[in-house]
């Protein structure tokens, strides 16, 4: 079902993971991203495992729907899974067919697919707790420096709003239309890859179509109520930074602090 | 002065080959303070075009439009105007641009670098003046039609707009949600005194106006009252209009004989004149 | 023959927060070569409902039959009997992607699998049908006709498949006074020429009144009603439970009735009216 997508939504709320400032939760995700890449003891991932469920407990965000957002990606899981399994050289667990299985393999294959899962987990954490608009805000306002080096942020950052805006209504149209040429004999199910690729040009040419009018439609809305680029303008909601962000930005430290100390200790 | 004043206006769509079409031709027309104007014409008519005239989308090929005297041509009056001039368009998916309603509601002020505590107030007022605040929070894809159009309702008011543009604002709407348009509308012009002009398809939503203008082949046909408007009823229908049903019934009643009043448009003048 | 609907219902997204019922436990004939009308306001299922006409969407429970044929069977009876319900969505205008109107009207009749004399026959039908002058248009870009022709390109796009049952949502949204005139007068002669049956779904009473033989009002899922237009548009209550407005000659007739003048309020179009109000004026005028 096209409308069954998690992946990018956001759920109100008034939890202390809501209540940070974008631009803090942004950064922190990242450091938290290159965590996850560095540290590689089975110890570290206990630890990283830990946190994001502390983080996802705390988001109030129901931890159903948060491994939900794991859902369109498990076949790349799996796939990684199985190709470590079978590529790595090691201590041979059993041989299918032409396919060796290696206990290496195995650990190597089980590790990424839990960065990966760790990696989907912490990003949706911040999706799911971040309105739309403050995270653009917050990628703007993190992105400001660089337009210096000519990087257009708040082009980029309009960008963004606009496109999370359009996505269902884009989704709903895809959905009519497809129904619309169902109804007029194309069939998407049965017959050659070939001719299921030339199935959907009759999806693809409407909605392309329909795409650029609403954007002709939306630039003159823009125009109307005064909008001219970025100079100049005000934001009605301002980014601050406040005691749950010192406090979140305080907890992450010591986070990295333990495990430096778990490290130097040598477990 | 008028609020605004048409003169002698006349634009050209230029096609790819070098054709050209006239989709404005030599229209002359004013609009005062505080009234409330409902234009009527077949698709094609040129009534969208003249709408977006009306606050410097489109400027003129030849003649001029003034708003509060500033002439539409004057780059430099370009954001006063279309701050005065406010627009609500005909597809209400296509005039959102935030995510969240009072985001969307905000984006005008913050284009016109007005200060974040004065835009949380006017964003908060307009929802108030449209009875959209218990939606602040909501997505505007979960909305109504008629919803979303009051939400781009409040974007304009939010600029503290003074005349409101509204090009075929109901066309996409169930009744119910085209009601709940015109009813704001209608309450905006009269409580808040805020200049109106009504682009629409439906005659019984003009024949609430104060004037009617309609146009055809890009021309003003006719410019008075409703109940003048509405009284020709033949060449109402030439030009592929329609009048309200009270009206058609009592110019085929007058036809057959019956004496009533002239000008009837409303059920309840009809109703008064046949059951006194 | 007709399409049946027995006991059905229909559940988005089962099982997940955003569940919902759209239609709960539908029963309802839609006979052959009637103009049924279904109407209710936005959210009533009725949306949901025709799209089960030809199998868009499948009941979560009871069966549609057209002409006595399951269709949510995966036979060559079943698919047959899908394709002899056309289906013109809201906007149809949007579904155009063809370079030219003679390949999207010929879409539909290809996608059957029709030898290329057929097809060219049946476009040329059904564009006469809809009054756009087949070799002026044949070769022009449907993107470069007005709203109004694009909206009759879509619809001889579905007549051409020459379906026995036509479901029409909304045809005349958007439209001009004039253009919803004159779709509407060919949706009509496509019931009486063609004697096709048309399902028509609309929030415009007016319209409904003039043309339907049957109504249907939907509300929450549910089958309020279903009568001919001169009992449907007369029970109260089924149209303020709908959420609906009786039509406008009908409102207007009662409120002249309420005001103490002796009329009849069957009418559903100006003649009529124009009628019933002369009618009670002169038996006015004699009792005087």
């Amino acid at each position: 079902m096209l409308t069954d997508i998690t992946i990018g939504q956001f759920f109100p709320g008034t939890s202390l993971l809501h209540r940070m400032d974008a631009r803090v939760k942004v950064i922190l995700l990242f450091f938290l991203i290159i965590a996850i890449f560095v540290f590689d003891t089975p110890g570290d991932y206990a630890l990283m495992c830990a946190l994001t469920l502390g983080l996802g407990l705390a988001s109030h965000v129901p931890l159903g729907t948060l491994m939900k957002s794991i859902k369109p990606l498990w076949w790349i899981l799996g796939f990684t899974f199985l190709i470590h399994l079978c590529t790595v050289p090691g201590e041979t667990i059993t041989t299918v067919w032409i396919f060796t299985l290696t206990k290496e393999g195995f650990m190597r294959g089980f590790f990424l697919c839990l960065r990966l899962v760790l990696l989907i987990l912490l990003s949706s954490l911040l999706t799911f707790t971040t309105s739309p608009l403050a995270l653009t805000d917050a990628l703007e306002a993190l992105m400001r420096p660089l337009r210096v080096i000519g990087v257009p942020a708040h082009e980029l950052a309009m960008m963004m709003t606009i496109a999370l805006r359009f996505i269902p209504t884009l989704i709903e149209e895809t959905d009519k239309i497809m129904k619309a040429q169902q109804s007029r004999g194309v069939d998407f199910e049965t017959g050659s890859i070939l001719k299921r690729i030339s199935s959907m040009v009759p999806i693809l040419v409407p909605l392309f179509i329909s795409a650029f009018r609403r954007a002709d439609e939306l630039a003159m809305a823009m125009e109307a109520r005064c909008y001219r680029g970025g100079d100049g303008r005000t934001q009605m909601k301002v980014l601050r930074v406040t005691r749950v962000d010192y406090a979140g930005i305080l907890f992450i430290a010591v986070f990295f602090a333990l495990q430096a100390a778990l490290k130097i200790v040598g477990i | 002065m008028a609020f605004i004043e048409i003169n002698d206006l006349s634009h050209e769509y230029k096609g790819a080959e070098g054709q050209s079409t006239l989709a404005l031709s030599h229209v002359n027309l004013t609009i005062d303070e505080g009234e409330f104007v409902a234009v009527l014409g077949t698709n094609g008519s040129g009534k969208s075009t003249l709408a977006k005239h009306l606050n410097a989308i489109l400027l003129p090929s030849d003649g001029s439009v003034t708003v509060d005297g500033m002439d539409t041509r004057d780059a430099s009056h370009l954001w006063d105007i279309r701050q005065s001039v406010g627009m609500v368009f005909q597809n209400p998916d296509n005039q959102i641009i935030a995510a969240v309603v009072e985001d969307d509601v905000a984006f005008g002020p913050e284009n016109l670098g007005v200060p974040s505590a004065e835009i949380r107030k006017r964003v908060d007022d307009s929802l108030a003046l449209v009875d959209m605040s218990k939606f602040a929070q909501f997505a505007p894809h979960l909305l109504s039609g008629g919803q979303k159009q009051r939400i781009a309702i409040a974007g304009a008011l939010a600029m503290h707009t003074r005349c409101l543009v509204l090009d075929e604002p109901t066309a996409m709407l169930d009744p119910v949600g085209r009601q709940e348009v015109l009813s704001t509308v209608k309450r905006l012009h009269d409580e808040e005194k805020i200049t109106v002009v009504y682009i629409t398809h439906f005659m019984e939503e003009a024949a609430a106006a104060d004037r009617v203008v309609v146009m055809e082949k890009g021309k003003v046909l006719m410019n008075d009252d409703p109940h003048n408007v509405f009284s020709h009823v033949e060449e109402m229908k030439r030009c592929g209009l329609d009048v309200p049903l009270p009206a058609e019934i009592s110019w085929k009643l007058k036809k057959q004989g019956f004496t009533l009043p002239d000008n009837i448009i409303t059920d309840e003048e009809l109703v008064a004149s046949l059951c006194q | 023959m007709s399409i049946e609907l027995k006991n059905v219902t229909y559940t988005y997204m089962p099982k997940t927060a955003f569940e919902r019922t759209a239609l709960a436990g539908v029963n309802l004939t839609l006979a052959e070569g009637k103009l049924t009308a279904i109407a209710g306001h936005t959210g009533s299922g009725k949306s949901t409902l025709v799209q089960h006409l030809n199998g868009l969407l499948h009941p979560t429970s009871g069966v549609v039959t057209v002409d006595g044929i399951d269709i949510s069977k995966k036979t060559k009876e079943a698919i047959d009997a899908r394709h002899s319900v056309g289906m013109v969505f809201q906007y149809p205008e949007h579904q155009l992607f063809e370079e030219t109107v003679e390949k999207d009207v010929a879409f539909g009749p290809k996608n059957m699998g029709l030898a290329d004399d057929e097809i060219k026959k049946r476009v040329k039908d059904a564009l006469d049908f809809v009054k756009i002058d087949y070799e002026t248009y044949k070769g022009r870009s449907p993107f470069q006709m007005s709203g109004g022709q694009m909206r009759r390109v879509a619809i001889a796009g579905v007549l051409a498949m020459k379906p026995k049952y036509l479901v029409l949502d909304e045809p005349t949204a958007g439209l001009d006074p004039r253009g919803r005139d004159d779709l509407m007068a060919r949706i009509v002669s496509l019931k009486r020429e063609k004697k096709m049956t048309i399902i028509i779904v609309s929030h415009n009473m007016d319209d409904i009144a003039r043309i339907a033989d049957e109504v249907v009002f939907m509300h929450d899922g549910n089958v309020l009603l279903d009568a001919p237009p001169k009992e449907a548009f007369f029970s109260d209550d089924a149209i303020a439970a709908a959420g609906l407005l009786p039509p406008h000659t009908v409102s207007l007739l009662k409120m002249m009735k309420d005001s103490g003048l002796d009329v009849d309020t069957d009418a559903f179009t100006v003649d009529e009216a124009v009628r019933r109000i002369a009618k009670a004026m002169k038996r006015r005028e004699k009792s005087c």
